[in-house]
């Protein structure tokens, strides 16, 4: 198993690097488990990863259609923050960032949290106003949030175009500091070595393909690697969760995929040290500590499962990225990728038991599910060992539309593509 | 992604408005049956391949359009509009 220290650095790299071991095994599939976990992703490892550090349960496979990581934990723009509105999110989301605090040292694997701060930049005073009632639900949740002048915004980020002409007009901005960035893929790798080594099966390029029933209930699932049984079988599977029910038998489901692009410039000298979001349109930009500008806007606004979006998007979030910061126009861009979202009817996400007897589903993330990682495996891992919620995710019920219970943080209603 | 619209021609795809999945079928206004307006509301197919939607063109002619368009390759296959097709049974 790999283990990583500065004594591990120095000698391999006098070795010339041959001598690093694999940080997962690459077991073949037993015939029986008792949980399956749907989903080699950042959730669906962190799932297993609780499951057998919380709960004692190591008897569980994690399934991943392709290679683990290949989906939205490793093309997602990093942010991790909990600056919502409505008390259910607060709640979920600052146990996150809890979670994310301690992460590094509970995996004893560096995943580059780093602090930065995430500031949601005001363009007017009605969006000043609602910004400022966020900031106070936030503290009253017992997070933090601090409310900055134009002034004290020309001095943080020294880049922005403040003037009085910009054709949105900075008028004050909301920062929660505990808010920041992580390296994604290391958030996949350190859950995959924390749950190998405590026995879970990570069992990559294996597909589902089915469900194994035993009437209602759900006793396993058919693979490209065979038949696969378990007393529990978690679906936590993104853009693919109506992919994946269909296989049950479920064809309509309060979710649609849509394609969020995201998008990477050539390395600069350290340029911006926070998290930096334009509210004259919806955009989000980082800089990495590679240097690149790591941005992203809005969906593309129509279904998809392609992992690849359209020009005006691309040309929406460029103009917004120029208007907030003049001086990237002559940038050039590196990268740009799309991955397929999950997008609920409120924009909330659903964490349950059910909808099937035996099955588990964790879904609906939206196009904010990397920052909940860790707070959304936790409280998966807890209703599959309990088949009960955790306090975190018990509003967020599948039932909850039908009981006019929707968590819906922007107001949109449900109309998936804009949340 | 570039659409057809049945009056202005091939048009690129900023000039259009995505108005969601066109198989959905509103109960009766009167009714009272929680599940189908629940279902109706709430809940789609959401398929990977042949799509059937609805788009404007907002920056156009303003038509409604109904569009099969594939959402794994984004293919459209079809483009009509949206009341004559509905008037025709072709709907999904």
């Amino acid at each position: 198993m790999a283990e990583y220290s500065a004594l591990s650095l120095l000698k391999n790299a006098l070795t010339g690097n041959c001598d690093w071991k694999p940080a997962w095994r690459k077991p073949d599939p037993k015939p029986a488990y008792d949980v399956i976990i749907v989903g080699g992703g950042g959730h669906g490892l962190a799932t297993a990863c609780y499951l057998a550090a919380e709960h004692g349960i190591t008897n569980v496979a994690v399934l991943e259609k392709g290679w683990l990581g290949s989906g939205n934990i490793g093309r997602n723009t990093t942010i991790v923050r909990s600056n919502y509105l409505l008390p259910e999110s607060i709640r979920f989301y600052d146990f996150s960032v809890k979670l994310w605090e301690n992460l590094s040292h509970e995996l004893n694997y560096n995943v580059m949290f780093s602090q930065r701060g995430v500031l949601n930049l005001a363009h007017n005073p009605a969006q000043a106003d609602a910004y400022i009632r966020r900031g106070n639900a936030m503290r009253h949740g017992g997070g933090d949030a601090d409310w900055l002048t134009r002034e004290q915004i020309a001095r943080k980020v020294p880049g922005l175009d403040l003037s009085g002409t910009a054709r949105f007009p900075v008028v004050g901005g909301l920062l929660q500091k505990r808010a920041g960035t992580a390296r994604h893929d290391a958030v996949a790798w350190g859950y995959a070595r924390g749950a190998d080594r405590r026995g879970v099966d990570i069992i990559e390029n294996c597909e589902v393909t089915g469900f194994l029933r035993d009437g209602d209930r759900i006793i396993g699932v058919s693979t490209s690697r065979g038949d696969i049984r378990a007393k529990k079988v978690g679906v936590a599977v993104a853009g693919s969760t109506s992919r994946v029910l269909n296989l049950a038998g479920i064809g309509q489901f309060p979710i649609e995929s849509h394609v969020l692009q995201a998008f990477v410039s050539e390395a600069l000298k350290p340029f911006v040290d926070c998290v930096v979001t334009f509210g004259g349109g919806h955009l989000y930009m980082s800089q990495s500590d590679k240097g690149g500008l790591v941005f992203g806007g809005s969906l593309d606004y129509y279904n998809s499962y392609a992992q690849r979006g359209n020009l005006p998007t691309v040309e929406d979030v460029m103009s917004e990225i120029c208007a907030m910061f003049p001086s990237v126009a002559r940038l050039r861009l590196l990268r740009s990728w799309g991955g397929v979202m999950d997008m609920s009817m409120d924009g909330a996400p659903i964490i349950t038991k059910g909808p099937l007897p035996g099955m588990y589903l964790n879904c609906g993330w939206c196009y904010g599910g990397f920052k909940a990682t860790p707070a959304s495996g936790y409280s998966f891992a807890w209703t599959i060992a309990k088949d009960e919620p955790h306090a975190i995710n018990a509003p967020y019920t599948l039932s909850r539309f039908e009981r006019g219970a929707a968590i819906d943080e922007t107001g949109h209603g449900p109309t998936p593509k804009l949340h | 992604m570039l659409i057809s619209c049945p009056h202005c021609g091939p048009r690129d795809l900023a000039e259009f408005s995505y108005q969601g999945d066109a198989t959905r079928t509103r109960p009766e206004p009167a009714s009272t049956d929680t599940k189908a307006w629940h279902d109706y509301v709430y809940t789609r197919p959401n398929p990977a391949g042949p799509h059937h939607e609805y788009w404007q063109h907002a920056g156009g002619c303003r038509a409604h359009l109904l569009i099969v368009r594939d959402t794994l390759s984004h293919e459209i296959h079809s483009v009509a509009l949206a009341r004559s097709a509905n008037a025709s049974g072709a709907r999904a």
